[in-house]
């Protein structure tokens, strides 16, 4: 059953299996093990962070296409659900519509960028991915009567799922409708990650994966490469855009700094590399890892700038706004030294 | 002896379609400029922005030209090029700053010095830095495009981050020096002084490049390893060094552009570079990867597009760069100049 | 006579994981011809990329003029005097045939004698001096990429397949330069399919198979002996 559930596609290390199993364990019961607002806006952003860097890694780790667009996808889901909610009115309709035409925008989007830059070299799209995606940042900034620019917008969503809703006690939690919402990221969150573990196992990951090792061969082999890579694009931009929709009904705001800047689309890189490139629980354990450094870590520098403040230049090294300076570093050396991340590490650490 | 059966005549034939097959691109910014005026209506301020335009498209081209090269030669796509643009304006206005007297003076001969040894030590120090970049960020991925993006781009991150430690996390404004400012006015319209030097200095840059790439030696090595990297080095010539020279020329050729840049802008900040790349690639991408005249053409027809179109409807400007760039793909998917590659 | 020009000690080549050398032992005599032949397939192209270095070979020996140069990058071993006609040309199709032809000079600028006694040997290439090479036919970007390869002075030429796809008219224009290159005591290493060709300037033949060498010897023997032919390369050479 279990293992029909991950497709066959087991973690086939123990440390992993039990890290993936305590990363499940604590983000089901996130609401009744941990207390107050801030973990749970954690473990929500961490689902929601899973999902959009597993989809990611369907594009970079099975495909071999490096992307700077995914988060104008990622945006593009959740500007979706923002302006239905904002001009149908709160309501579950609302969201629904808004995630389904935010994930048709990324599809549509997807396949143009696709059809045109990987017909001709899949390191275009890398650049033309940067260029369009940017062009989208400005545009949303720039046509503020509709995003509400700079600022972004903020919304209702159905009263069934906000704090205001109560129902009660259980476990000693009060159970509230921000709780529903919270079960609502979670399952949908971990549907998709399931969905795209079956899609990375199925005929057409083996192929997308045989493309990666060396397109020329898969060409004569007679597997049209361009079709499969873009199929693969639009696959992950409809997650991506998901995901999105599932942080706007998050947060109930959206804004160009939440979703559509470049420091997210790093952060994606980060994830998906440190954790593994081309194994899925690599975005499991990247975003798990990540977000959790990104809530409290920065504390810590901050704290750690402040001891040291007597020292020349270490303070402004260990300001928590050089946070990205040590990413980048971290970023490249795991690039260098540990290209399987986390999680080929831990399997290379069993059969050995 | 006998000689070859002569193919003459089809040899004029193609040489001919040939030669029209690569004007077109060029005759594509007279075009634009036409079409420009035709849009705009009143001549005086489409003067205005035709010079604006070119003197951004000849920035855009000193950025684009080393990025262009650098693929052309090694197959190696830097995505941390804008890093050297950032250094190389924060070093520039440094220098500028430091030498307050002299740019605050009227005298032409005072601010050019100035902004003279602006440049040099800007490009001193991106050209030191390109140096250090190929050989610890690049060289160890050769041969790897994705491990190339992510590599670079982690590269980019971490210079931006240190200009933040070493100039503080604000933008610096800054004034030109007091001869560039303002505007001579021709035909009833205003052109600024500094763009006009910008004009300038591309267009020499350009014609110096060309010259190098044409008639020398070096030149040769460059345009033919371009083409067949393993057939130059069988040739007996060692690749990897004209590689390392045309990263280290690239790269203070993107810190020159940064200085430009920034008092064209008359404001710096880290993440400068990082927004120019994306029409640094546009340029690269329409031009042909690997082709200098390619880069040069696109970076005038993405200047002028995106003063025209600024012009006309401000909000679409990036994005009629954009559309300039999908029209050309559409035209020619390899970009207006192709690089011959053999493989 | 004297110790060879070039000689490969069991020398293998990997290509990806394809095991394509599989121990070559080759030695080139000075101041001859020698012909590589052999199958389509056995090695033959990988065997000069090898002795080039543009494919690293895994193990085994490369001696050129008694120095090992097994580990040499490329370019120093063009400029140790090993000039190479790759089988694609490698023609630089957007230079002019001069500036190719300036390009075969790593040294120095193509001396003035040089330049003559090579547009005798191919008189296209004058024609067209000014040309780009990318107009030029295929026979003339194929006398180009010989006589780019000697616009220096070189000891050992390696010459991938010169006369693939080429009318009968500029094989024999191409036989007459590769020996007046012979005559001025260059050693030449040729990979030739056609056997009337390989007869005429051969000195010495190798034969390869399956990524060894199985046969070598007197050029002049293999071309008399048809059994030898039929038993060495599959088919007799005489059909062609």
């Amino acid at each position: 059953m279990i293992v029909k559930l991950l497709s066959g596609d087991q973690p086939r290390s123990k440390v992993l299996t039990t890290l993936l199993l305590l990363i499940l364990i604590c983000l089901a019961g996130a609401p009744f093990i941990f207390d107050g607002v801030r973990p749970l806006d954690t473990a929500a952003r961490i689902c929601i962070f899973i999902v959009l860097v597993a989809s990611y890694d369907l594009l970079l780790g099975y495909g071999g296409i490096v992307s700077f667009a995914h988060t104008m996808f990622f945006g593009l889901g959740a500007y979706g659900v923002a302006l239905a909610s904002t001009h149908m009115g709160r309501g579950f309709d609302a969201l629904l519509v808004g995630t389904i035409s935010g994930a048709i925008a990324a599809v549509v989007l997807a396949l143009l960028i696709g059809l045109f830059s990987l017909r001709v070299r899949a390191i275009f799209f890398a650049m033309i991915t940067l260029a369009v995606a940017s062009a989208v940042a400005v545009l949303v900034s720039q046509f503020s009567g509709i995003t509400g620019g700079e600022d972004g917008l903020t919304y209702k969503i159905p009263r069934v799922l906000t704090s205001a809703n109560r129902m009660g006690e259980f476990l000693g939690t009060r159970i509230s409708g921000k709780i529903l919402n919270y079960y609502l990221v979670f399952t949908a969150s971990l549907i998709l990650f399931l969905l795209l573990l079956r899609i990375v196992n199925s005929p057409f990951g083996r192929v997308l994966q045989a493309i990666r090792e060396n397109d020329f061969r898969a060409e004569a082999i007679g597997y049209r490469v361009v079709w499969y890579r873009t199929v693969a694009t639009c696959l992950s931009a409809a997650t991506a855009a998901v995901a999105g929709s599932l942080f706007a009904i998050w947060l109930r705001y959206v804004g160009p700094d939440t979703t559509l800047s470049f420091e997210i689309m790093l952060d994606i890189l980060l994830m998906v590399v440190i954790g593994g490139m081309g194994t899925m629980y690599g975005a499991v354990i990247g975003a798990t890892l990540f977000v959790l450094a990104q809530t409290y870590l920065q504390n810590f520098m901050g704290s750690a700038s402040e001891a040291t403040a007597a020292l020349p230049l270490i303070p402004d090294l260990l300001d928590p706004d050089r946070w990205l300076m040590w990413l980048g570093i971290l970023f490249i050396l795991s690039v260098y030294f540990f290209p399987t991340g986390i999680v080929g590490r831990l399997r290379q650490g069993r059969s050995s | 002896m006998t000689a070859a059966p002569d193919h003459k005549p089809t040899f004029a034939q193609i040489s001919l379609i040939e030669q029209l097959d690569k004007a077109l691109p060029i005759l594509l910014v007279p075009i634009l400029v036409v079409l420009g005026f035709l849009a705009i209506g009143a001549p005086s301020s489409w003067l205005t922005l035709t010079v604006s335009g070119l003197a951004m498209g000849m920035m855009i081209f000193i950025m684009a030209s080393g990025l262009t090269l650098v693929f052309g030669l090694m197959d190696v796509i830097n995505f941390g090029h804008g890093a050297f643009v950032s250094v190389g304006a924060f070093v520039g206005i440094s220098v500028l700053i430091a030498l307050g007297e002299w740019t605050g003076t009227a005298s032409l001969l005072l601010n050019i010095s100035a902004v003279f040894l602006a440049v040099v030590a800007a490009m001193a120090v991106t050209g030191v830095m390109g140096w250090g970049f190929e050989r610890v960020i690049v060289k160890p991925v050769y041969g790897a495009h994705l491990k190339q993006i992510l590599v670079t781009v982690g590269g980019l991150i971490v210079v931006e981050q240190l200009i933040h430690v070493v100039w503080g996390p604000d933008e610096i404004f800054i004034s030109r020096p007091e001869t560039l400012k303002g505007a001579i006015t021709f035909a009833g319209a205003a052109v600024e002084k500094y763009r006009l030097l910008a004009v300038g200095v591309g267009l020499v840059l350009f014609l110096a490049m060309r010259m190098v790439l044409r008639r020398t030696k070096i030149g040769l090595i460059v345009r033919a390893g371009v083409e067949n990297g393993p057939m130059v080095e069988a040739l007996g010539y060692r690749l990897r060094m004209v590689f390392i020279g045309v990263f280290v020329a690239g790269s203070a050729l993107a810190g020159l552009g940064g200085v430009m840049w920034g008092l064209y802008q008359e404001v710096i900040t880290a993440g400068m570079g990082e927004k120019m790349m994306v029409l640094v690639f546009i340029v690269a991408i329409i031009g042909g990867l690997g082709s200098v005249e390619g880069a040069f053409i696109g970076a005038l027809l993405v200047g002028l597009m995106q003063n025209y179109v600024a012009f006309l409807e401000p909000k679409l400007a990036l994005v009629s760069n954009i559309a300039l760039m999908t029209a050309i793909l559409m035209w020619r998917p390899q970009g207006m100049l192709p690089v011959v590659k053999a493989k | 006579m004297s110790d060879p020009i070039l000689s490969l000690n069991a020398v293998h080549t990997d290509i990806a994981q394809y095991h394509i050398l599989q121990g070559v032992d080759l030695a080139v005599p000075r101041g001859q011809v020698t012909m590589l032949l052999g199958r389509n397939g056995v090695g033959k192209t990988t065997t000069l990329k090898t002795i080039m270095g543009q494919w690293t070979a895994k193990s085994g020996e490369i001696l050129f003029d008694g120095q090992d140069i097994t580990r040499m990058p490329v370019s120093a071993r063009a400029r140790a005097g090993i000039g190479f006609v790759p089988e694609d040309m490698g023609i630089f199709h957007d230079l002019t045939v001069e500036e190719n032809m300036m390009l075969g000079c790593a040294s120095g600028p193509l001396d003035p004698n040089r330049k003559a006694w090579l547009l005798g040997a191919f008189p296209a290439l004058g024609t067209f001096w000014h040309s780009e090479a990318g107009n030029l036919s295929g026979g003339q970007k194929q006398m180009l990429s010989i006589a780019r390869a000697m616009a220096e002075d070189r000891e050992l030429y390696l010459i991938d397949e010169p006369t693939k796809g080429l009318a009968p008219a500029i094989v024999s224009t191409m036989a007459q330069a590769l020996r007046e290159l012979k005559a001025q005591g260059a050693s030449i290493l040729l990979v030739e399919q056609n056997f009337s060709v390989a007869k005429a300037l051969g000195d010495t033949a190798a034969v390869m198979d399956d990524g060894r060498v199985i046969w070598s010897g007197a050029m002049a023997e293999l071309a008399e002996n048809n059994d030898l032919q039929e038993r060495l390369m599959g088919l007799s050479m005489e059909a062609h």
